[in-house]
């Protein structure tokens, strides 16, 4: 039940994208629908996990010097496996997510945890720290694409909740609505935090 | 006039920040100052038009030949970080002024995600040598355009009183919104 702690942190208390605003190119730029969030968190998810899996077997092998370097390699092997099995598999999403696949490299969060957590604990517990993350990454850009796609599209999931010629609230889908939601979700989080001090 | 095209879509129209989401790190981390962006601007500039020569001559004299163009990924990225690497020891050797101007940026760009996206979206736009490079500066002037629209925006809003959930990361995101919504009016003007 100890271990709990390190799978837990990366949900609420550091929340990667509400708490430590990392990674927010893919955050703001693939969350113009619900599917697209659970695709690019699930991609970014198994790239932590396996970064942090491989990075924290190799903590005492690989130099101080060069450790950046390193970790880069670590994590382009990933994605370029992501990018290849995603293009095989789910050509649409793939389609959608574009060049954001590849970008995966250099979200922050990803190599934010191999240098502030991989690199100086046990692999159990690198990897639930990874896949913690991983899921409070998952569930905030997607929670950030639910709303755009019903205030936007006026549909979740791809599902329509309103008659095809309902008016919809168009500027939530566009690059305004990223920034202003996102901002917004902040915000409350922070009021959130501050009430209940966690 | 193709060049044209090029230069005002990538400044205005397809803004890589305020459009495209690409930078928004150093976009929102050093936009506190003018000053400050103008350095960072001048810096971006510069790597990224390096940066897209040389990715486009990896691109198609070594990967294309070679049918490892699964591998553009992990060598883009290593060929942006030596960039960087030898153009701040070049820098700090033969022009010490504009080291001094430019030298504390240099390292923070090897993690702008937008050098990365620009030189994979060059190649997938099947630009020529000229054209890849001429692109990768417009890119980079509206990054640094953006820059000090944000930075002269945020040093008037310093000063005033906002909500204490409403400060820091909140504010910034929704002045961006704002002035995307601004360089909305742009679209239109080129394809």
């Amino acid at each position: 039940m100890a271990n709990l702690k390190y799978f837990t942190n990366g949900l609420l208390k550091e929340n990667p994208t509400f708490v430590l605003v990392l990674g927010t190119c893919p955050t703001l730029a693939v969350t113009t629908a619900a599917t697209n969030g659970i695709g690019m968190g699930a991609a970014t998810t198994f790239v932590l996990v396996c970064s942090n899996l491989i990075i924290s077997l190799l903590k005492n092998l690989i130099p101080d010097k060069v450790r950046i370097a390193a970790f880069i390699v670590v994590i382009a092997t990933f994605v370029t496996i992501v990018d290849l099995v995603m293009k095989a598999y789910t050509p649409d999403l793939y389609k959608a997510l574009g060049i954001f696949i590849p970008l995966i490299v250099v979200n922050c969060i990803i190599l934010g945890r191999a240098e502030a957590f991989a690199q100086k604990n046990r692999v159990w517990h690198s990897v639930l720290d990874g896949l913690g993350m991983g899921i409070g990454f998952t569930l905030a850009i997607t929670l950030l694409a639910s709303i755009r796609e019903i205030l936007g599209n006026g549909s979740i999931f791809n599902f329509r909740l309103m008659s095809e010629n309902a008016s919809t609230i168009l500027i939530f889908i566009l690059p305004p609505g990223a920034f202003v939601t996102y901002g917004l979700l902040i915000a409350i989080v922070n009021k959130l935090k501050a009430k209940l001090s966690f | 006039m193709e060049y044209i095209l090029i230069i005002i879509s990538a400044v205005l129209v397809n803004n890589v920040v305020l459009a495209q989401f690409l930078g928004i790190c150093p976009f929102l981390g050093v936009s506190n100052k003018i000053s400050t962006s103008i350095g960072m601007g001048l810096a971006v500039i510069f790597v990224m038009a390096l940066a897209n020569l040389v990715t486009y001559l990896v691109q198609n004299y070594v990967l294309v030949p070679l049918h490892i163009e699964f591998m553009q990924t992990i060598t883009f990225i290593f060929v942006i970080a030596f960039l960087v690497q030898v153009v701040e020891i070049i820098l700090k050797k033969m022009a010490p002024p504009l080291y001094q101007a430019l030298g504390i940026y240099l390292p923070l760009i090897t993690t702008n995600c937008a050098v990365l996206g620009i030189a994979l979206l060059a190649v997938q736009k099947d630009y020529n040598l000229i054209m890849s490079v001429v692109y990768a500066a417009s890119i980079a002037v509206g990054f640094t355009l953006a820059l000090i629209l944000m930075a002269g925006i945020r040093e008037q809003l310093s000063l005033t009183d906002t909500p204490k959930g409403m400060q820091g990361f909140p504010l910034s995101l929704i002045t961006a919104g704002l002035l995307s919504l601004a360089f909305m009016g742009f679209s239109g003007i080129v394809k």
